[in-house]
């Protein structure tokens, strides 16, 4: 039987991470370093590495101003074909959770969309989540974005 | 008749010795791709395959790709690096079906050949038999079907193989130089894996390493390297390739006083000021080189390209997959004892590189617009002719030099 507190921190989670995937696909970038704390871990990496125990990352961040500057980057600097992203997440498994911490992990399919329409699974995967709730709002501590696959199609250039 | 009419329509003359006019069929031409898999990939070049460090243990394995043949190299029991095709002498069946692995025996799925690490064939299932009935003919010779050999070498940490056993060593095909500065980049300690990645580009493998080679674009394309003055073009630096022109090395050394005025006369998006980092820890560095040197980018023809950018390093493999597709698999690296934070600061530092890379993503699709952009008009022509027409190594780097070096190496070897 899941406990009140379980459930209580899975609605937490669930609804951190629709408001976290829709900053993502339909918001504003420049607000997505304001779903972490600061400090924070930011990391994408794929299965593999991930089990092979690798540190190294095709992003990584330690603080929110890593953030900033790779919304920055993506949004000022680096040159890319225009293109957008549409995030479906399953359900949240609460993994543990106090009264400061919750760990959950969500499985993530996010489709890729071209500017001429061209449609394509980019990435499936799992994010390892480790959500403050000891504030005035539930923040990201530590995001880990596992993907399935190694292969990255072209480039990665927004954050999953 | 009409077929050859076509054929020489899409292919005009391409004047002999002329390294700066570079036809656009040579990119999509299936023809020519399939003579590029037999003439370069399998002639008398050294192709990367793997690290050493790949294979610490006597019986570990890695597959790999020579063009697109399937390869994989092993290490025996006696801790000597083996390469053979994947391949089952039997049927032909691919032999070892993960990516890596340790093993005793190279076992066959589909009917259970055998061979030992050194490729002899030691084992036949049903070799007399069944109740004593079939099984192989008596002049059937195991020692004969043994797995097919590659030519093999191991150089600073890096495997290469090579199908052409008439292949110069390796220092003799890498030349001096480019020796010098592979040690430099992979040779003060044993290699140290941190993590890989595969980023897929939509074009043909090419044009991706003439981008390895073309130095003119990487302060232009990639504006982050060049708002915070890593690397401009008038920074101290030089280019040097080969005599064969097969393989370069550019190198630079940071300096933010020199060449900003260039780039404030020239009508390029590189020069945006006002560019701060929120978070500049990322590009916090440890000096571990102590010559100066910030950027190292060094090919070796065809498959390989090292890169040293302060204290990330990564080793490159180009392998095409199709006439308009490239897999770039990267292997991040560091060296064997570093501290944790060595390996924090390249892992930090690596954000500027591999699919998501501050100064490299952008590769990943410069080369698909490319590919876009020639369909249907191949009779065309790219020039590169920066810095003139030779084939030569420089102190400077505002020259293509390096990207003719690849044409001189390309035709010689394809005939064209």
């Amino acid at each position: 039987m899941t406990s009140p507190e379980t459930l209580q921190a899975k609605l937490l989670a669930d609804d951190l991470l629709a408001r976290y995937v829709r900053c993502l696909d339909d918001g504003d970038l420049g607000e997505w370093p304001g779903f972490f704390t600061d400090p924070c871990i930011y990391r994408v990496t794929h299965r593999a590495d991930d089990r092979a125990g690798y540190e190294n990352a095709l992003i990584f961040a330690d603080s929110r101003g890593m953030l900033m500057d790779r919304v920055n980057a993506v949004e000022n600097v680096s040159v890319y074909e225009p293109h957008g992203y549409r995030h479906i997440l399953g359900a949240s498994l609460i993994e543990k959770a106090d009264g400061a911490l919750i760990d959950a992990s969500t499985s993530f399919l996010v489709a890729r969309i071209m500017q001429d329409g061209e449609t394509s699974v980019f990435a499936t995967g799992i994010y390892r989540d480790r959500i403050d709730i000891s504030g005035d709002e539930p923040l990201f501590a530590e995001k880990v974005a596992v993907m399935d696959s190694e292969r990255v199609d072209t480039l990665l250039a927004i954050p999953l | 008749m009409e077929g050859f009419d076509l054929e020489l329509a899409a292919r005009p003359a391409w004047r002999h010795g002329d390294y700066s006019h570079i036809p656009f069929w040579v990119y999509s031409d299936a023809a020519n791709y399939q003579a590029e898999l037999r003439d370069i990939y399998k002639g008398p070049v050294w192709n990367y395959l793997c690290l050493a460090a790949e294979l610490p243990g006597n019986g570990d394995y890695k597959t790999t790709k020579i063009g697109e043949t399937p390869v994989l190299v092993v290490r025996g029991e006696d801790g000597v690096v083996r390469g053979f095709l994947n391949r089952c002498a039997h049927r032909g069946a691919l032999l070892c079906l993960e990516p890596r692995g340790s093993v005793k025996r190279l076992t066959c799925v589909y009917h259970a050949w055998s061979y030992d690490l050194e490729g002899n064939l030691k084992n036949v299932a049903f070799e007399d038999g069944a109740d004593g009935r079939g099984g192989m003919p008596d002049d059937f010779d195991k020692s004969r079907h043994g797995l097919r050999p590659i030519e093999v070498t191991e150089f600073c940490g890096l495997v290469f193989g090579s199908f052409d056993p008439g292949v110069p060593d390796i220092e003799t095909y890498l030349g001096p130089e480019s020796v010098r500065f592979l040690k430099r980049a992979l040779g003060k300690a044993p290699l140290k894996l941190i993590g890989r990645s595969t980023q897929v580009m939509h074009n043909n493998w090419k044009l991706y390493l003439e981008n390895v080679k073309d130095v003119y674009h990487a302060t232009i394309l990639h504006l982050f390297f060049t708002r915070f003055r890593l690397n401009r073009l008038g920074h101290e630096g030089g280019i040097i390739v080969s005599d064969s022109g097969a393989h370069h090395v550019s190198y630079s050394k940071m300096d933010a006083e020199r060449g900003n005025q260039d780039y404030a006369s020239q009508d390029i998006r590189s020069t945006g000021e006002g560019f701060s980092l929120n978070d500049p820890s990322l590009l916090d560095s440890i000096d571990e080189w102590e010559d100066g040197i910030t950027v190292q980018i060094q090919s070796v023809f065809p498959s390989l390209v090292i890169q040293v950018i302060q204290n990330s390093i990564a080793v490159r493999q180009i392998l095409p997959t199709a006439v308009d597709r490239t897999d770039l698999n990267w292997n991040f690296v560091g060296f064997e004892g570093d501290s944790e934070e060595m390996t924090r600061t390249r892992v930090k530092l690596n954000n500027l590189v591999g699919p998501s890379g501050y100064i490299s993503l952008e590769d990943g699709a410069i080369g698909g617009f490319v590919q876009r952009a020639i369909r249907g008009v191949e009779e065309d022509s790219g020039v590169v002719r920066m810095g003139g027409d030779d084939v030569t190594t420089v102190d400077y780097r505002a020259t293509e030099t390096s990207v003719r070096g690849f044409w001189k190496m390309y035709r010689g070897l394809m005939g064209v």
